[in-house]
């Protein structure tokens, strides 16, 4: 039996709009099993940004519980919370990084925060470089790097503080789909080679089937469906999730025509 | 007329105006600076909102921005006497230049911050950061073109109010230009002074926007 990992029960979020309330999740449960690439999926407005928020409470959910390795995460102080943040990663559609440091401190901020000394951290930021593939540039600002190169960064600046979970809020979103490709290789061999559990968020079928062992289907803020990837992807069951393959045909077709 | 007293009644001028322009600079950072940051931080979509602190801040800005400097410069003389000991010269000038100074520059820090992406932000309280870092590395560290250009901005106007601080004997190149260029009908040595304070602005301008974009690493 998996051991669950990630518990989310019972979240609701509603924000209030102009033209009366937005209910962004109702009542959403989910169990996320120890070193699973977990993938939610949905079409835009969802709902799936904003649970992936409420997963390290950059978004406080107005009620239900978020459990991490059976820690409730609703009931932490600001300082326990802040301290468990640093070993939640999150990657972003928009990379993030910090335009004014380069490459290099950017690694090292996560760990500049967490007190390591500087020629430790960036003996470790070298290090990562490497496992993305961009130690030479090292020293370059991100206005000089590619989408895919931004988001190398990102991901070796996650992986500083040694997360044990991984978030992505759609993080090949920017990007094109070879681009997109070679991001979601080097998420597979970090999951494979430091067994961290993922949840990557996407609106796109074949993100899901490149390296989603299991998804949840979220649709109007209420998943629809929650299974192994084939199971879904062969008979799937809910409209949402048969718009969603829907879409991915016609984007296939597209790519051939 | 250009004799030896003139010319350095001119230099003490211009160390004067240099002195109270970067003086009150220097305090009105000093104040502005926290309330710039507080405004950022306690805005609708801040990293810690409260409304109250943010409206009793805007209020107290929003007032004090609408007085009018010569103003402002008569109604505190109570309160420079007490702190420099008289009211007159560039000295007693700093104290109503800095009350100036600190709300603008409060504004001005405001705007700057702001102007940081809310996703950096974000991404750093994902990481677990702590708000003093949030507020150095990410906001002060990103948003450092902008107040820099900010400081540019703020010399500038200072140095403006500093020679209408001439009209009460406020000291300083304005003072001058007061005295010789509107009592004694002097316009040589107005014209003098005016080409200085020029030159001055100019030469600030210039470090300022050099200094900003050598820091900026964004395009």
């Amino acid at each position: 039996m998996e051991t669950t990992y990630i518990e989310v029960c019972n979240l609701t979020k509603t924000y209030s709009a102009k033209n009366g309330n937005v209910e962004a999740l109702k009542s959403v449960s989910l169990s996320i099993p120890k070193n699973e690439i977990f993938g939610v999926i949905g079409l835009s407005g969802a709902g799936k940004s904003t649970l992936v928020r409420c997963l390290n409470l950059l978004e406080r959910p107005d009620s239900g519980d978020v459990f991490i390795d059976g820690q409730n995460l609703m009931t932490l102080g600001k300082e326990q919370l802040r301290l468990r943040r640093q070993k939640i990663g999150m990657i972003f559609q928009h990379f993030n990084l910090l335009e004014q440091q380069n490459v290099l401190e950017n690694v090292c901020f996560p760990m500049e925060i967490r007190g390591i000394p500087a020629r430790q951290r960036k003996e470790k930021a070298m290090e990562l470089l490497k496992k993305v593939g961009l130690t030479d540039k090292a020293d370059a600002y991100s206005s000089q790097l590619s989408g895919g190169q931004k988001q190398r960064v990102a991901i070796a600046r996650v992986l500083a503080n040694e997360p044990d979970i991984l978030l992505c809020d759609e993080a090949t979103s920017a990007l094109d789909p070879e681009t997109t490709k070679t991001i979601l290789d080097l998420l597979k061999s970090i999951h494979d080679t430091m067994g961290i559990t993922m949840v990557i968020i996407t609106h796109e079928m074949r993100v899901i089937q490149e390296i989603c062992t299991k998804v949840a289907v979220l649709d109007q803020g209420v998943v629809q469906e929650c299974g192994s990837v084939t199971k879904i992807f062969n008979n799937p069951k809910s409209g949402a999730a048969r718009r969603l393959l829907l879409m991915r045909e016609t984007e296939e077709m597209a790519d051939v025509g | 007329m250009w004799d030896e007293t003139m010319v350095m009644m001119l230099l003490e001028g211009i160390r004067d105006t240099f002195y109270m322009t970067f003086v009150s600079t220097f305090f009105g950072y000093v104040i502005g600076l926290p309330i710039g940051i507080a405004l950022t931080l306690t805005d609708q979509g801040g990293i810690a909102p409260n409304r109250t602190v943010y409206r009793m801040l805007d209020i107290v800005i929003n007032i004090t921005r609408s007085v009018p400097f010569l103003i402002l410069l008569i109604l505190v003389m109570p309160l420079t006497k007490l702190i420099v000991g008289k009211s007159y010269g560039s000295a007693a000038t700093i104290v109503p230049l800095t009350l100036a100074a600190a709300p603008l520059i409060g504004r001005m820090v405001e705007s700057s911050l702001k102007e940081v992406g809310q996703g950096v932000i974000e991404a750093a309280v994902s990481m677990g950061a702590k708000t003093t870092t949030i507020v150095f590395k990410v906001l002060i560290g990103e948003a450092r073109t902008s107040l820099l250009v900010g400081v540019t901005i703020v010399l500038g106007t200072v140095l403006g109010y500093s020679a209408m601080a001439g009209v009460v004997g406020g000291g300083g190149l304005g003072d001058i230009a007061i005295r010789y260029g509107y009592y004694r009908y002097d316009t040589g040595v107005m014209l003098v002074t005016i080409i200085f304070i020029v030159a001055i602005v100019q030469l600030m301008q210039g470090v300022g926007m050099f200094a900003a974009k050598k820091l900026d690493h964004r395009a």
